[in-house]
Protein backbone atom coordinates (compact mmCIF):
# COMPACT_ATOMS: atom_id res chain seq x y z
CA UNK A 1 0.00 0.00 0.00
CA UNK A 2 3.03 2.54 0.59
CA UNK A 3 6.45 1.93 -0.45
CA UNK A 4 8.97 3.72 0.69
CA UNK A 5 12.19 3.49 -1.81
CA UNK A 6 15.69 4.93 -1.35
CA UNK A 7 14.26 7.83 0.74
CA UNK A 8 17.09 10.27 1.46
CA UNK A 9 16.91 13.04 3.37
CA UNK A 10 19.20 15.54 5.93
CA UNK A 11 18.69 18.97 7.47
CA UNK A 12 21.73 20.49 7.06
CA UNK A 13 24.55 18.51 7.75
CA UNK A 14 22.02 15.62 9.84
CA UNK A 15 21.01 12.96 8.26
CA UNK A 16 17.53 11.80 8.97
CA UNK A 17 16.53 9.52 6.35
CA UNK A 18 19.33 7.43 5.08
CA UNK A 19 18.68 5.54 1.51
CA UNK A 20 15.67 4.12 3.46
CA UNK A 21 13.41 0.93 1.70
CA UNK A 22 10.09 0.20 3.30
CA UNK A 23 6.79 -1.51 2.30
CA UNK A 24 4.00 -1.23 4.64
CA UNK A 25 0.83 -3.74 3.18
CA UNK A 26 -2.64 -3.04 3.37
CA UNK A 27 -4.51 -3.41 6.13
CA UNK A 28 -3.63 -3.94 10.13
CA UNK A 29 -1.50 -1.50 12.51
CA UNK A 30 1.78 -1.07 11.64
CA UNK A 31 4.01 0.70 14.29
CA UNK A 32 6.71 3.25 13.54
CA UNK A 33 9.57 2.63 16.84
CA UNK A 34 13.02 4.62 17.51
CA UNK A 35 14.67 6.26 19.93
CA UNK A 36 14.09 10.89 19.64
CA UNK A 37 15.47 11.93 16.70
CA UNK A 38 15.49 8.57 14.97
CA UNK A 39 13.32 9.95 12.05
CA UNK A 40 9.81 8.59 13.00
CA UNK A 41 8.07 12.22 12.23
CA UNK A 42 10.25 12.62 8.83
CA UNK A 43 9.29 9.64 7.16
CA UNK A 44 5.61 9.96 8.29
CA UNK A 45 6.21 14.02 7.17
CA UNK A 46 7.58 12.90 3.75
CA UNK A 47 4.77 10.89 2.97
CA UNK A 48 2.42 13.38 3.95
CA UNK A 49 4.16 15.70 1.40
CA UNK A 50 5.42 18.02 4.68
CA UNK A 51 9.06 16.85 4.29
CA UNK A 52 10.36 16.79 0.37
CA UNK A 53 13.17 13.94 0.04
CA UNK A 54 16.10 14.87 -1.73
CA UNK A 55 16.20 11.33 -3.10
CA UNK A 56 13.57 9.08 -3.37
CA UNK A 57 10.36 8.17 -4.53
CA UNK A 58 7.36 7.40 -1.85
CA UNK A 59 4.46 5.37 -3.64
CA UNK A 60 0.71 5.02 -2.21
CA UNK A 61 -1.28 2.82 -3.47
CA UNK A 62 0.89 2.42 -6.46
CA UNK A 63 0.98 5.98 -7.40
CA UNK A 64 3.90 8.57 -6.27
CA UNK A 65 3.24 11.25 -3.82
CA UNK A 66 5.88 13.76 -4.32
CA UNK A 67 4.16 16.98 -5.68
CA UNK A 68 1.03 15.35 -5.33
CA UNK A 69 -2.04 16.15 -3.13
CA UNK A 70 -4.99 14.83 -4.29
CA UNK A 71 -4.12 11.20 -2.34
CA UNK A 72 -3.97 13.43 0.80
CA UNK A 73 -7.97 12.84 0.30
CA UNK A 74 -7.53 9.35 0.78
CA UNK A 75 -5.43 9.52 4.40
CA UNK A 76 -5.94 10.99 8.20
CA UNK A 77 -3.34 12.70 9.97
CA UNK A 78 -3.09 12.95 13.98
CA UNK A 79 -0.24 15.45 14.00
CA UNK A 80 2.47 15.08 17.42
CA UNK A 81 1.70 18.10 18.48
CA UNK A 82 -1.41 19.86 18.84
CA UNK A 83 -1.64 23.71 17.79
CA UNK A 84 -4.01 25.03 16.89
CA UNK A 85 -5.27 28.79 15.82
CA UNK A 86 -6.15 30.22 19.14
CA UNK A 87 -8.58 32.28 17.69
CA UNK A 88 -11.38 29.25 16.63
CA UNK A 89 -13.52 27.66 18.48
CA UNK A 90 -13.95 24.00 18.64
CA UNK A 91 -16.75 23.89 16.53
CA UNK A 92 -15.26 26.30 14.14
CA UNK A 93 -11.82 24.79 13.50
CA UNK A 94 -13.56 20.86 12.72
CA UNK A 95 -16.08 23.27 10.82
CA UNK A 96 -12.99 24.57 8.92
CA UNK A 97 -11.66 21.43 7.92
CA UNK A 98 -15.26 19.91 6.74
CA UNK A 99 -14.98 22.73 4.42
CA UNK A 100 -11.52 22.40 3.37
CA UNK A 101 -12.02 18.70 2.65
CA UNK A 102 -15.85 18.28 1.83
CA UNK A 103 -16.64 14.07 2.34
CA UNK A 104 -18.54 12.50 4.76
CA UNK A 105 -17.65 13.16 8.53
CA UNK A 106 -18.76 11.57 12.08
CA UNK A 107 -17.65 14.40 13.82
CA UNK A 108 -20.46 14.17 16.22
CA UNK A 109 -19.99 10.37 17.46
CA UNK A 110 -16.22 11.06 18.11
CA UNK A 111 -17.40 14.37 20.11
CA UNK A 112 -19.51 12.72 22.38
CA UNK A 113 -17.39 9.74 22.46
CA UNK A 114 -14.46 11.74 24.29
CA UNK A 115 -16.35 14.06 26.29
CA UNK A 116 -15.79 17.32 23.82
CA UNK A 117 -19.66 18.84 23.85
CA UNK A 118 -18.79 21.39 26.81
CA UNK A 119 -15.70 22.54 25.14
CA UNK A 120 -17.14 22.99 21.81
CA UNK A 121 -18.00 27.12 21.86
CA UNK A 122 -14.26 27.24 23.95
CA UNK A 123 -11.54 28.74 21.82
CA UNK A 124 -8.55 26.43 21.27
CA UNK A 125 -6.10 28.66 23.03
CA UNK A 126 -7.72 28.04 26.46
CA UNK A 127 -7.95 23.97 26.06
CA UNK A 128 -5.70 22.14 28.41
CA UNK A 129 -3.07 19.82 26.28
CA UNK A 130 -5.05 16.67 27.06
CA UNK A 131 -8.26 18.26 25.54
CA UNK A 132 -6.36 19.72 22.57
CA UNK A 133 -5.34 16.12 21.74
CA UNK A 134 -9.01 14.69 21.60
CA UNK A 135 -9.83 17.20 19.50
CA UNK A 136 -6.97 16.24 17.63
CA UNK A 137 -8.01 12.82 17.72
CA UNK A 138 -11.78 13.82 16.63
CA UNK A 139 -10.06 15.66 13.44
CA UNK A 140 -8.06 12.85 12.73
CA UNK A 141 -10.64 10.20 12.38
CA UNK A 142 -13.59 11.83 11.70
CA UNK A 143 -12.84 11.18 8.30
CA UNK A 144 -12.95 7.96 6.22
CA UNK A 145 -9.82 7.35 4.98
CA UNK A 146 -8.45 3.80 3.67
CA UNK A 147 -4.87 5.22 5.92
CA UNK A 148 -4.98 6.49 8.87
CA UNK A 149 -1.41 8.27 10.55
CA UNK A 150 -0.99 8.82 14.18
CA UNK A 151 1.85 10.40 15.53
CA UNK A 152 2.48 10.38 19.79
CA UNK A 153 -1.22 9.29 19.66
CA UNK A 154 -1.42 8.75 23.41
CA UNK A 155 0.25 12.44 24.22
CA UNK A 156 -1.74 13.88 27.39
CA UNK A 157 -4.45 11.65 27.04
CA UNK A 158 -6.26 10.48 30.34
CA UNK A 159 -7.27 6.47 30.91
CA UNK A 160 -10.60 6.84 29.80
CA UNK A 161 -9.75 8.31 26.80
CA UNK A 162 -6.49 6.40 26.11
CA UNK A 163 -9.22 3.11 26.43
CA UNK A 164 -11.40 5.24 23.90
CA UNK A 165 -8.53 5.62 21.49
CA UNK A 166 -7.67 1.67 21.70
CA UNK A 167 -11.09 1.02 20.67
CA UNK A 168 -11.65 3.47 17.90
CA UNK A 169 -8.48 1.94 16.79
CA UNK A 170 -9.51 -1.87 17.21
CA UNK A 171 -12.54 -0.46 15.07
CA UNK A 172 -10.57 0.87 12.11
CA UNK A 173 -8.75 -1.95 11.91
CA UNK A 174 -11.32 -4.22 11.71
CA UNK A 175 -12.68 -2.12 9.07
CA UNK A 176 -9.42 -2.99 7.22
CA UNK A 177 -7.97 0.49 7.02
CA UNK A 178 -4.34 0.69 7.56
CA UNK A 179 -3.24 2.47 10.29
CA UNK A 180 0.82 3.99 10.80
CA UNK A 181 1.58 4.91 14.53
CA UNK A 182 4.44 6.13 16.44
CA UNK A 183 4.61 5.86 20.12
CA UNK A 184 6.93 5.59 22.89
CA UNK A 185 4.45 3.60 24.78
CA UNK A 186 5.89 0.49 24.38
CA UNK A 187 2.64 -1.32 26.48
CA UNK A 188 0.66 0.39 23.88
CA UNK A 189 2.14 -1.12 21.04
CA UNK A 190 2.24 -4.28 22.09
CA UNK A 191 -1.04 -4.33 22.51
CA UNK A 192 -2.30 -2.25 19.40
CA UNK A 193 0.15 -3.24 16.51
CA UNK A 194 0.47 -6.75 14.13
CA UNK A 195 3.84 -5.49 12.79
CA UNK A 196 6.76 -3.39 13.71
CA UNK A 197 9.38 -1.05 12.29
CA UNK A 198 12.61 -0.08 14.47
CA UNK A 199 14.70 2.88 12.75
CA UNK A 200 18.23 3.76 14.17
CA UNK A 201 20.10 6.45 12.77
CA UNK A 202 17.71 7.04 10.19
CA UNK A 203 17.98 3.65 8.62
CA UNK A 204 15.85 0.37 9.47
CA UNK A 205 17.24 -1.44 12.04
CA UNK A 206 14.38 -4.26 12.06
CA UNK A 207 11.09 -5.26 10.92
CA UNK A 208 8.89 -7.71 11.77
CA UNK A 209 6.27 -8.99 14.21
CA UNK A 210 6.96 -8.59 18.19
CA UNK A 211 7.29 -12.10 18.18
CA UNK A 212 10.33 -11.87 16.21
CA UNK A 213 11.71 -8.80 17.62
CA UNK A 214 11.16 -10.94 21.38
CA UNK A 215 12.85 -13.66 19.92
CA UNK A 216 15.83 -11.51 17.95
CA UNK A 217 16.68 -10.18 21.54
CA UNK A 218 16.09 -12.68 23.69
CA UNK A 219 13.82 -10.10 25.76
CA UNK A 220 10.52 -10.86 27.48
CA UNK A 221 8.95 -7.94 26.54
CA UNK A 222 8.88 -5.57 23.62
CA UNK A 223 9.67 -3.34 25.98
CA UNK A 224 12.94 -5.00 26.94
CA UNK A 225 13.61 -5.69 23.39
CA UNK A 226 13.59 -2.56 22.11
CA UNK A 227 15.70 -1.10 25.47
CA UNK A 228 18.35 -3.27 24.13
CA UNK A 229 18.29 -2.34 20.46
CA UNK A 230 18.45 1.31 21.78
CA UNK A 231 21.12 0.74 23.95
CA UNK A 232 23.49 -0.58 21.21
CA UNK A 233 23.34 3.62 20.11
CA UNK A 234 24.45 4.98 23.36
CA UNK A 235 27.35 2.13 23.79
CA UNK B 1 -7.80 28.90 -2.65
CA UNK B 2 -10.67 30.74 -1.99
CA UNK B 3 -11.16 28.78 0.92
CA UNK B 4 -7.96 29.64 2.51
CA UNK B 5 -8.12 33.13 1.86
CA UNK B 6 -11.51 33.52 3.25
CA UNK B 7 -10.44 31.82 6.35
CA UNK B 8 -7.21 34.05 6.43
CA UNK B 9 -9.20 37.81 5.72
CA UNK B 10 -12.06 36.23 8.78
CA UNK B 11 -9.48 35.59 11.19
CA UNK B 12 -7.18 38.80 10.63
CA UNK B 13 -10.68 40.78 10.65
CA UNK B 14 -11.21 39.17 13.86
CA UNK B 15 -8.10 40.29 15.07
CA UNK B 16 -7.83 43.61 17.02
CA UNK B 17 -4.95 44.88 14.82
CA UNK B 18 -6.32 44.96 11.85
CA UNK B 19 -8.68 47.43 13.30
CA UNK B 20 -6.29 49.55 15.13
CA UNK B 21 -4.75 50.29 11.73
CA UNK B 22 -8.33 50.94 10.32
CA UNK B 23 -8.86 53.34 13.01
CA UNK B 24 -5.30 54.90 12.63
CA UNK B 25 -6.45 55.61 8.77
CA UNK B 26 -9.62 57.01 10.01
CA UNK B 27 -8.22 59.31 12.15
CA UNK B 28 -5.59 60.55 10.12
CA UNK B 29 -8.10 61.42 7.22
CA UNK B 30 -10.04 63.59 9.91
CA UNK B 31 -7.17 65.02 11.56
CA UNK B 32 -5.39 66.02 8.14
CA UNK B 33 -8.15 67.11 6.04
CA UNK B 34 -9.60 69.39 9.42
CA UNK B 35 -5.71 71.08 9.62
CA UNK B 36 -5.39 71.75 6.19
CA UNK B 37 -9.03 72.08 5.46
CA UNK B 38 -7.85 71.55 1.64
CA UNK B 39 -8.00 68.23 0.12
CA UNK B 40 -4.90 68.66 -2.51
CA UNK B 41 -2.71 69.85 0.34
CA UNK B 42 -3.78 66.75 2.68
CA UNK B 43 -2.99 64.37 -0.17
CA UNK B 44 0.22 65.60 -0.07
CA UNK B 45 0.87 65.01 3.24
CA UNK B 46 -0.82 61.89 3.62
CA UNK B 47 1.23 60.71 0.36
CA UNK B 48 4.35 61.24 2.85
CA UNK B 49 2.58 59.07 5.26
CA UNK B 50 1.36 56.16 3.34
CA UNK B 51 5.09 55.66 1.59
CA UNK B 52 6.69 55.23 4.32
CA UNK B 53 4.22 53.68 6.81
CA UNK B 54 1.90 51.26 4.74
CA UNK B 55 5.33 49.53 3.68
CA UNK B 56 6.44 48.78 7.36
CA UNK B 57 2.39 47.86 8.42
CA UNK B 58 2.92 44.93 5.86
CA UNK B 59 6.42 44.12 6.91
CA UNK B 60 5.34 43.74 10.29
CA UNK B 61 1.74 42.22 9.47
CA UNK B 62 3.14 39.72 7.09
CA UNK B 63 5.92 38.40 9.18
CA UNK B 64 3.65 38.28 12.20
CA UNK B 65 0.88 36.76 10.39
CA UNK B 66 3.40 34.06 8.89
CA UNK B 67 4.60 32.88 12.18
CA UNK B 68 1.25 33.12 14.20
CA UNK B 69 -0.20 31.12 11.83
CA UNK B 70 2.27 28.67 11.48
CA UNK B 71 0.70 25.97 13.06
CA UNK B 72 -2.25 26.25 11.28
CA UNK B 73 -0.70 25.73 7.93
CA UNK B 74 0.85 23.20 9.40
CA UNK B 75 -2.73 21.56 9.78
CA UNK B 76 -3.61 23.05 6.37
CA UNK B 77 -0.13 20.60 4.34
CA UNK B 78 -1.73 17.58 5.57
CA UNK B 79 -4.70 18.70 4.10
CA UNK B 80 -5.71 17.68 0.23
CA UNK B 81 -4.76 20.89 -0.76
CA UNK B 82 -2.19 22.30 -3.27
CA UNK B 83 0.63 23.93 -1.15
CA UNK B 84 0.83 27.00 -3.41
CA UNK B 85 -2.58 27.34 -2.82
CA UNK B 86 -2.23 27.61 0.63
CA UNK B 87 0.54 30.21 0.70
CA UNK B 88 -1.32 32.19 -2.05
CA UNK B 89 -4.30 31.87 0.18
CA UNK B 90 -2.78 33.62 3.26
CA UNK B 91 -0.64 35.64 1.10
CA UNK B 92 -3.61 37.30 -0.92
CA UNK B 93 -5.47 37.42 2.38
CA UNK B 94 -3.63 39.48 4.49
CA UNK B 95 -2.85 41.61 1.64
CA UNK B 96 -6.49 42.43 0.79
CA UNK B 97 -7.16 42.76 4.49
CA UNK B 98 -4.71 45.40 4.95
CA UNK B 99 -5.40 47.26 1.89
CA UNK B 100 -9.25 47.07 2.81
CA UNK B 101 -8.28 48.76 6.49
CA UNK B 102 -6.32 51.21 3.86
CA UNK B 103 -9.25 52.35 1.56
CA UNK B 104 -11.74 51.89 3.97
CA UNK B 105 -10.12 54.30 6.80
CA UNK B 106 -8.90 56.92 4.10
CA UNK B 107 -12.12 56.70 2.11
CA UNK B 108 -14.75 57.57 4.50
CA UNK B 109 -12.97 61.09 6.04
CA UNK B 110 -12.60 61.88 2.02
CA UNK B 111 -15.51 60.70 1.35
CA UNK B 112 -17.38 62.71 4.26
CA UNK B 113 -15.33 65.63 2.73
CA UNK B 114 -16.57 65.78 -0.58
CA UNK B 115 -14.71 63.50 -2.43
CA UNK B 116 -16.62 62.94 -5.11
CA UNK B 117 -17.67 66.46 -6.01
CA UNK B 118 -13.80 67.61 -6.27
CA UNK B 119 -11.33 67.31 -8.93
CA UNK B 120 -8.52 65.66 -6.40
CA UNK B 121 -10.71 62.55 -6.93
CA UNK B 122 -7.94 60.60 -9.35
CA UNK B 123 -5.26 62.16 -7.06
CA UNK B 124 -6.90 60.37 -4.06
CA UNK B 125 -7.49 57.39 -6.00
CA UNK B 126 -4.00 57.04 -7.23
CA UNK B 127 -2.72 57.27 -3.96
CA UNK B 128 -4.93 54.45 -2.25
CA UNK B 129 -3.67 52.72 -5.45
CA UNK B 130 -0.11 53.19 -4.86
CA UNK B 131 -0.60 52.24 -0.71
CA UNK B 132 -2.68 49.08 -2.21
CA UNK B 133 0.57 47.94 -3.99
CA UNK B 134 3.11 48.86 -1.44
CA UNK B 135 0.84 46.36 0.73
CA UNK B 136 1.21 44.10 -1.49
CA UNK B 137 4.39 44.35 -2.52
CA UNK B 138 6.10 44.39 1.17
CA UNK B 139 3.63 41.43 2.72
CA UNK B 140 5.12 39.25 0.01
CA UNK B 141 8.92 40.52 0.84
CA UNK B 142 8.16 39.69 4.44
CA UNK B 143 6.71 36.72 3.48
CA UNK B 144 9.66 35.22 1.78
CA UNK B 145 11.78 36.49 4.77
CA UNK B 146 9.54 34.61 6.97
CA UNK B 147 9.47 31.72 4.70
CA UNK B 148 13.66 31.41 4.49
CA UNK B 149 14.02 32.06 8.50
CA UNK B 150 12.89 29.42 11.02
CA UNK B 151 13.78 31.51 13.99
CA UNK B 152 11.02 34.22 14.68
CA UNK B 153 13.31 36.82 16.27
CA UNK B 154 15.67 36.64 13.34
CA UNK B 155 12.87 36.76 10.77
CA UNK B 156 11.42 39.78 12.30
CA UNK B 157 14.79 41.33 12.78
CA UNK B 158 15.39 41.12 8.94
CA UNK B 159 11.95 42.34 8.06
CA UNK B 160 12.16 45.60 9.65
CA UNK B 161 15.69 46.03 8.49
CA UNK B 162 14.52 45.83 5.04
CA UNK B 163 11.60 47.88 5.66
CA UNK B 164 14.23 50.48 6.99
CA UNK B 165 16.65 49.84 4.09
CA UNK B 166 14.27 50.41 1.43
CA UNK B 167 12.52 53.43 3.29
CA UNK B 168 15.29 55.32 4.76
CA UNK B 169 18.99 53.74 4.11
CA UNK B 170 18.62 53.77 0.65
CA UNK B 171 18.00 57.53 -0.64
CA UNK B 172 20.72 58.51 1.80
CA UNK B 173 23.07 55.90 -0.49
CA UNK B 174 21.73 56.94 -3.39
CA UNK B 175 22.12 61.14 -2.16
CA UNK B 176 26.15 60.24 -1.21
CA UNK B 177 26.56 58.66 -4.70
CA UNK B 178 24.72 61.40 -6.44
CA UNK B 179 26.98 63.50 -4.26
CA UNK B 180 29.85 61.70 -4.90
CA UNK B 181 29.74 61.06 -8.56
CA UNK B 182 28.55 64.08 -9.60
CA UNK B 183 30.92 64.37 -12.36
CA UNK B 184 29.82 61.39 -14.50
CA UNK B 185 26.46 61.45 -16.19
CA UNK B 186 24.08 60.03 -14.15
CA UNK B 187 20.45 59.98 -15.51
CA UNK B 188 20.72 56.22 -16.23
CA UNK B 189 22.33 55.11 -12.91
CA UNK B 190 19.29 57.36 -11.26
CA UNK B 191 16.65 55.68 -13.68
CA UNK B 192 17.96 52.81 -12.17
CA UNK B 193 17.92 53.36 -8.55
CA UNK B 194 14.69 54.56 -8.37
CA UNK B 195 13.51 51.26 -9.83
CA UNK B 196 15.04 49.16 -7.40
CA UNK B 197 13.37 50.75 -5.02
CA UNK B 198 9.09 50.39 -4.84
CA UNK B 199 9.15 53.17 -1.85
CA UNK B 200 11.30 55.53 -4.48
CA UNK B 201 8.91 54.37 -7.43
CA UNK B 202 5.69 55.19 -5.77
CA UNK B 203 6.61 58.26 -4.53
CA UNK B 204 7.61 59.62 -8.46
CA UNK B 205 4.67 58.24 -9.43
CA UNK B 206 2.33 60.22 -7.30
CA UNK B 207 4.13 62.96 -7.57
CA UNK B 208 3.96 62.63 -11.47
CA UNK B 209 0.26 63.10 -11.58
CA UNK B 210 0.53 65.51 -9.16
CA UNK B 211 2.32 67.12 -11.46
CA UNK B 212 4.47 69.28 -8.60
CA UNK B 213 7.71 69.73 -9.98
CA UNK B 214 9.23 71.21 -6.46
CA UNK B 215 8.60 67.91 -4.62
CA UNK B 216 9.86 65.85 -7.72
CA UNK B 217 13.32 66.12 -6.51
CA UNK B 218 16.24 64.97 -9.28
CA UNK B 219 15.22 61.58 -9.97
CA UNK B 220 11.55 62.38 -10.28
CA UNK B 221 12.68 65.03 -12.52
CA UNK B 222 14.46 62.54 -14.50
CA UNK B 223 12.02 60.51 -14.90
CA UNK B 224 9.63 63.13 -16.26
CA UNK B 225 12.36 64.05 -18.74
CA UNK B 226 12.60 60.57 -19.33
CA UNK B 227 9.28 59.14 -20.23
CA UNK B 228 7.40 62.24 -19.87
CA UNK B 229 4.04 62.36 -17.59
CA UNK B 230 2.31 59.84 -19.41
CA UNK B 231 4.55 57.14 -20.07
CA UNK B 232 6.34 57.79 -16.65
CA UNK B 233 3.70 57.06 -14.82
CA UNK B 234 2.85 54.05 -16.89
CA UNK B 235 5.98 52.46 -16.70
CA UNK B 236 6.49 52.95 -13.06
CA UNK B 237 3.01 51.19 -12.84
CA UNK B 238 4.24 48.52 -14.65
CA UNK B 239 7.54 48.09 -12.54
CA UNK B 240 5.11 48.15 -9.17
CA UNK B 241 3.81 45.08 -10.94
CA UNK B 242 7.02 43.42 -11.29
CA UNK B 243 7.30 44.46 -7.70
CA UNK B 244 4.61 41.78 -7.06
CA UNK B 245 5.12 39.27 -9.02
CA UNK B 246 8.97 38.56 -8.78
CA UNK B 247 8.33 38.20 -4.40
CA UNK B 248 4.90 36.56 -5.35
CA UNK B 249 6.70 34.11 -7.61
CA UNK B 250 9.78 34.07 -5.20
CA UNK B 251 7.08 32.88 -2.32
CA UNK B 252 5.33 30.12 -4.52
CA UNK B 253 8.84 28.12 -5.64
CA UNK B 254 10.22 28.56 -1.39
CA UNK B 255 6.96 27.26 -0.47
CA UNK B 256 7.51 24.37 -2.84
CA UNK B 257 10.60 23.41 -1.41
CA UNK B 258 10.73 24.10 1.96
CA UNK B 259 10.23 21.54 4.80
CA UNK B 260 7.29 21.96 7.76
Amino acid sequence: MINFKNIHKRFGKLVVLDDLNLEVSEGGVFAILGPNGSGKTTLIKALLGMVIPEKGEILYNGKSVLKQWEYRNNLNYLPQIANFPANLTVTELVEMVKNLRPSKTNEEELIKLFGLTPFLKQKLGNLSGGTKQKVNIVLAFMFDSDLIILDEPTTGLDPIALIYLKELIQKEKELGKTILITSHIMSFVEEMSDEIVFLLDGKIYFKGTIEAIKKQTESATLEVAIANLIKKQYV
Amino acid sequence: MFKILKYSVYDLLRSRWSYVYFVFYLMLGFVLLFLNNDMNKAIITLMNIIIVLTPLIGTIFGVMYYYQSKEFTELLLAQPIKRSKIFMGQYLGISLSLTLSLVLGLGIPFMAYGLFKSSAIFDFSLLLLVGAFLNFIFVALSYNISLSTENKIKGFGYAILMWLFLAVIYDGLFLISLVLFNEYPLDKFSLAATMFNPIDLSRILILLKLDISALLGYTGAVFKNFFGTGLGMLSSISILFLWVFIPVWNIIRKANKKDF
